[in-house]
């Protein structure tokens, strides 16, 4: 690799949070007019790694090197004024504004005091011609498509003439020919001299677009190879880092008559269509399919916190009603959401009180005060059965990391004593020791009876932790699998199914 | 609660293990922490080096008094600061209630009396009307922000506006042409004003001072020990996750402005018989001093957070401090600036603990 070309170097990167060290000497290394992916598991550090880039997080040791000068970005406009930008998974627009005034937002081209409309209009023609983006710049932001705000946020990222650009999981919410046409602009880009950072779990996607690839696992470099070296096996084994066996615990649970009868499922203010299935006592029944396929809809319908047009739901053969949370909560089912910090958490409360409140009933003295010693208890109990590292009951949770957070929460729920539990992407942003115990967790409770369904965006984890798996399209099931004699190709297949 | 003992070793212990920068770090962090009982220190010694008698008996009964008095409505509006809202309509619902407390509890011997037929109501009836009347209040407020999730800010600006239009109304009414209340019965004014501990002991506190500890202490039970309390921190919180969790979002944020409604209510009934003679600007502003005694008392508007503790701390703190501006015979106009630095420097020191430091 010739030093010369090389347009952003990141070297030895550290950076600890309270319990996790998210980062551990993290490299990255991205050449002019090359596609770099980096990859890595959930919670392998690669967004942390942009953040410390971005100067979103301070960086505990390490440096940066643009263009073989030292850097260190306080804020993201900084770095974008310097010629680095990204394009965010979760895109970060002031939806309310126009598309104009989201890409000159915070440097509006002026004459004096007063704002040059004109050079705006032009600038902004001249980008979005050459990126062959088709938007209507007047537009408000919230009134495009999401793939449409995406090539906003690439034309803002082109206006600022950046030499390194950053996408990161661009592809989620894309359909086909929109992933065609954004890869066209990144090959574009890339020909320009620029380099280009991606970031992605789709290997198709980054054997076909990607020139080198470097992979992380727990905050830490793994290796950084030719694109055209690898192949899927190659990537998996570098990303898990160790056989898939030992990923999962053994399964031990055994699923027994059927409890759980979904029928119909529709959706009043969703896509859900005619969802119908039916779940086992002691079964692990796993939900696959593509971002916004209507898994996460799924259990909330059924919990009762998004509305139902029609379908009907049946515990034990009896109707339940599930109407709101709380009914649902009485029917003795449970979910733990998908967004833990918007969600699930109460941030600024206590291990306590975040352990309690779904279960408040249990703890009343002669159904009239909160018995402190008895909540003392359970939450003990929540600690121990979990293993959760926290220093002590009174500490507010905000401060665990994301994968203790998560204990908390099933133990809410656990105390609950539920029948049927629902979890949304349960590991979602834990790191990997703490993934197992879940697993572990999970496969307890089945054990013991509960019906467990369980949504996931992680193949491997629904293979080795599910009994069956549910394939879910464009609101609708579109089939069922076994999960122990099925592939992930087979359940790909499945998902495109309604697209 | 911690044991101040070991909480104090294991800090200093703490400290030890910190290198220079840490510490200079961890110093400030202390004492801003702590900066507004530092203030409040550093103001009652120089009040004393002006002028003894702020630390006289007289005085403090002062204090304990008009802490007494303030406090039931700071408990009412602290609840609505948990839920990251606030009550505006609270001083005008006060002036409603003391109004019909006051009209319902005339002497009969009063000239000018505003129902010139009524007869002596029973006392713990119109206390049951007072508390009514304000609950209706909160429980329209309460209303709007659940059912039509509008920021309190809002409802409440509206409602107190709807609730002066009531209370002038009300003055007006009978022939009275908006005339001050006064000649109330002289067992209403024994009922509040009065001296239980008085006769028994000498030392004259008012009974209303004995009726705030009760409110204090049914507040307590509420916020601690009730699931209404945990699901009203866990809404204040975070209002989706309170959802999802099988907490009534709508229910318990309704009852914690009819609560705060009721506390009102209560203050009305109280404020009436303390005033002696009472018109519609009774109660003016007093959600100003509510609001910013919680505040001062650690009741953030982040929400989720507070304790009963920190009420009584904040409004004994304002209360001295009102109390001291006197001594130091500081101009009501200079009171007023004076008011609105501390409401300014205790939210931002307030703030500073929330904040996520990068």
């Amino acid at each position: 690799m010739e030093h010369s070309d090389v347009l952003l170097e990141l070297k030895d990167i550290v950076k600890a949070f309270p319990g996790v060290k998210a980062l551990d000497h993290a490299q990255l290394r991205v050449r002019a007019g090359t596609v770099h992916a980096l990859m890595g598991e959930n919670g392998a550090g690669k967004s942390t790694l942009m953040k410390c880039l971005f100067g979103i997080y301070r960086k505990d040791e390490g440096t940066i090197l643009l263009e073989g000068k030292e850097v260190d970005f306080k804020t993201t406009k900084e770095a974008m004024e310097n010629g680095v930008s990204m394009v965010h998974q979760e895109l970060n627009q002031a939806l309310k504004r126009s598309v104009l005034d989201n890409l000159w937002l915070g440097r509006y081209p002026t004459t004096g005091i007063m704002v040059n409309e004109k050079k705006m209009r032009e600038d902004t023609k001249a980008v979005f011609d050459e990126l062959e983006i088709d938007v209507d710049m007047n537009q408000k932001m919230s009134e495009l498509p999401v793939s449409k705000r995406q090539m906003v946020e690439i034309a803002k990222a082109v206006s600022y003439h950046s030499k390194i650009i950053i996408f990161d999981e661009p592809t989620s919410s894309l359909t086909e020919a929109e992933v065609e046409h954004l890869f066209k602009i990144i090959n574009m880009l890339r020909d320009r001299g620029c380099g280009i950072v991606y970031i992605s779990h789709k290997m198709a996607e980054i054997l076909r677009i990607a020139d080198e690839v470097t992979v992380m696992r727990d905050g830490q470099w793994v290796a950084t190879e030719p694109a055209a070296e690898l192949d899927n096996a190659r990537l998996i084994k570098l990303m898990v880092g160790r056989e898939l066996s030992n990923q999962f615990p053994p399964k031990t649970n055994e699923p027994g008559e059927v409890t759980l009868e979904v029928e119909g499922l529709t959706g009043q203010y969703n896509m859900l269509q005619d969802v119908s299935f039916q779940a086992r006592k002691g079964e692990i029944l796993g939900f696959a399919g593509l971002d916004s396929s209507g898994r996460t809809e799924t259990l909330e319908s059924i919990f009762g916190i998004a509305t139902r047009h029609s379908g009907t739901i049946r515990l034990n053969g009896k109707e339940v009603p599930n109407k709101n949370s709380k009914q649902s909560l009485a029917a003795g089912f449970a979910l733990v959401t998908e967004e833990r910090r918007a969600t699930g958490i109460f941030g600024i409360r206590s291990i306590l009180d975040n352990t309690v409140i779904a279960s408040l009933k249990k703890y009343l003295a002669h159904g009239l005060w909160l018995d402190n010693n008895a909540m003392k208890k359970a939450t003990q109990w929540g600690i121990d059965a979990m293993d959760t590292k926290t220093p002590s009951q009174e500490t507010k949770i905000r401060s665990l990391s994301g994968g203790n957070q998560q204990k908390v929460i099933l133990a809410r729920w656990l105390l609950t004593n539920p029948k049927v539990l629902m979890l949304d992407e349960p590991t979602r942003g834990i790191d990997v020791g703490a993934k197992y115990e879940i697993y572990q967790l999970i496969i307890d409770q089945a054990k013991a009876g509960t019906t467990v369904l369980m949504v996931s965006s992680e193949m491997p984890e629904l293979l080795g932790v599910c009994d069956r798996i549910v394939v879910m399209s464009g609101g609708r099931v579109a089939g069922e699998v076994d999960a122990q004699n099925t592939t992930q190709e087979e359940i790909l297949t499945l998902a495109a199914k309604y697209v | 609660m911690k044991n101040p003992i070991r909480s104090l070793q294991q800090t200093s212990a703490h400290y030890k293990t910190l290198d220079n920068k840490d510490r200079q770090a961890f110093v400030m962090d202390t004492l801003l922490n702590n900066a507004i009982y530092i203030i409040l220190i550093v103001f009652i010694v120089f009040t004393y080096t002006q002028n003894h008698n702020i630390i006289s008996s007289s005085s403090i009964i002062n204090i304990i008094n008009l802490t007494a008095a303030s406090l039931p409505m700071a408990l009412g509006i602290g609840g609505c600061i948990v839920l990251t809202g606030t009550d505006l309509s609270a001083g005008r619902t006060v002036g409603l209630t003391a109004a019909i407390s006051a009209t319902l509890l005339q002497s009969l011997t009063t000239t000018n009396k505003f129902f010139e037929n009524l007869g002596e109501l029973p006392i713990p009836l119109v206390l049951l009307a007072a508390l009514v009347v304000g609950g209706i209040v909160g429980l329209v407020n309460g209303f709007f922000v659940a059912r039509f999730q509008l920021h309190p800010f809002i409802v409440t600006l509206a409602t107190q506006l709807i609730v002066y239009g009531v209370c002038l109304m009300y003055y007006m009414a009978n022939g009275n042409n908006g005339q001050s209340i006064s000649g109330l019965s002289d067992a209403y004014k024994n009922c509040i004003t009065g001296s239980i501990i008085g006769s028994l002991t000498g030392i004259v506190i008012p009974n209303y001072v004995i009726y705030a500890v009760i409110v204090l202490i049914i507040m307590w039970f509420i916020w601690n020990k009730t699931t209404f309390g945990k699901n009203m921190f866990a809404v204040g919180s975070n209002p989706e996750a309170a959802n999802v969790s099988g907490v009534n979002v709508f229910f318990t944020t309704m009852m914690v402005h009819t609560l705060a409604g009721v506390t009102y209510g209560y203050t009305g009934f109280i404020e009436a018989a303390r005033i002696g003679s009472n018109t519609a600007n009774t109660g003016l502003n007093y959600e100003c001093d509510a609001i910013a005694a919680c505040v001062i008392g650690g009741v953030s508007f982040v929400g989720g957070t507070g304790t009963i503790g920190g009420v009584v701390l904040g409004v004994f703190l304002l209360r001295i401090i009102f109390v001291g501006l006197n001594f130091l015979s500081i101009s009501g106009n200079m009171q007023y600036i004076i008011k609105g630095i501390i409401i300014l420097l205790a939210c931002s020191i307030d703030m500073r603990k929330y904040l996520t430091r990068k």
